[in-house]
């Protein structure tokens, strides 16, 4: 209970930091031709602040079938390297039934959160940690969906830097506290710019510049700077 | 003007992405001794959230320099070990601020 608990508290913020970018979410998907349920139902269905993203204009505009789909997978194709993540931080206490429940809730912050847990992680704060996230990300696209059209335009243009700010949140402290991090998100940032502003470069669609960028910027830092022993364990400190 | 049902759109994009996540959650059991692998998984969320991120940021407001207002003020808040939600509303305001009064006091020339 103590476990479950704590999860529910280190999961408060990010499902706060969900109410604001769902809500960013709602706005967007509404403006562009869906119905506020429709919107919600793919909140409450896909949770993924990228990937939703990206289905709202094919959807609306009748996109093809596989297009959606390839881009679905090809954006949450990281979810999958997350999950590889997180299967090795699962203690005994999580069953094959939560794994296959758990995996749906396994979102970039969830994962940032149970991944910067010092050893193993349980089911009881597995259990905590998802509820809020899950609550905030689906209230904050109704609310969204419903009162976007009324709000001035200067205040949607500020959400629109919310996820990002919920990502730079992440990213950041553990940037300042190990050296290797840091090297690994310069180089990522520098990869991402290079898929973004050179020519032929920059006709790889988004989703595989994802993919691309953070595989062979972590593969690097992975042959640069390997985890020892100690950090195995889980502490991702230097 | 839709090919398919809003509901069919709907299950492939859940069904796609909740298999991404689930198939390696429930394949994957055993302890993984790699280093390399370890190492990997280590930097990957980093790296993931990091591409996401830059350059992508810089026109996800109105103007590029309310923009780089907002991810300034993010990593500063963020450095200085500031929780999730206040980063993001930090970065929220920031952007507010220059785009309620900073494009009148600066130089239109910086306004892009």
């Amino acid at each position: 209970m103590k476990l479950f608990k704590k999860g529910i508290i280190d999961g408060l913020p990010i499902g706060i930091g969900y109410l604001s970018v769902s809500f960013a979410f709602g706005i967007f998907a509404v403006a562009a031709g869906l119905s506020s349920f429709e919107t919600l139902f793919i909140s409450m269905t896909n949770l993924t602040s990228a990937g939703q993203l990206a289905a709202v204009p094919i959807i609306a505009s009748g996109g093809l079938m596989s297009e959606l789909i390839s881009a679905q997978a090809i954006i949450n194709l990281r979810y999958a390297l997350m999950s590889i993540s997180l299967s090795q931080k699962f203690d005994g206490s999580i069953k094959l039934f939560d794994r296959f429940f758990l995996a749906f809730f396994n979102t970039d912050e969830v994962f940032a959160v149970a991944a910067s847990k010092e050893g193993q992680v349980s089911k009881s704060y597995m259990y905590g940690l998802i509820i809020t996230p899950y609550l905030g990300w689906s209230l904050g696209t109704i609310i969204g969906a419903t009162l976007g059209n009324i709000l001035p335009e200067i205040v949607t243009s500020a959400l629109g830097i919310a996820i990002y700010g919920m990502f730079i949140a992440i990213v950041t402290p553990m940037a300042r506290k190990s050296r290797p991090v840091l090297i690994c998100v310069i180089f990522s940032a520098l990869l991402s710019c290079a898929f973004k502003f050179l020519p032929i470069l920059n006709t790889v669609p988004g989703g595989f510049v994802i993919i691309i960028c953070a595989v062979i910027a972590a593969a690097a830092c992975a042959v640069l700077f390997p985890l020892d022993e100690k950090e195995k364990e889980g502490t991702a400190n230097e | 003007m839709n090919n398919y049902p809003f509901v069919v759109y709907l299950l492939a994009m859940a069904g796609v992405t909740y298999l991404i996540r689930m198939l390696p959650l429930v394949l994957i059991k055993k302890k993984i001794e790699n280093k390399f692998i370890l190492s990997f998984l280590h930097y990957i969320p980093y790296a993931v959230l990091t591409v996401m991120t830059i350059p992508a940021v810089f026109s996800s407001t109105a103007h590029i320099i309310s923009a780089i207002f907002g991810f300034i003020a993010a990593l500063i808040a963020a450095w200085r070990d500031k929780s999730l939600p206040v980063v993001a509303a930090v970065a929220c305001a920031a952007v507010l601020i220059y785009e309620l009064v900073g494009q009148y006091l600066l130089p239109q020339i910086l306004v892009f």
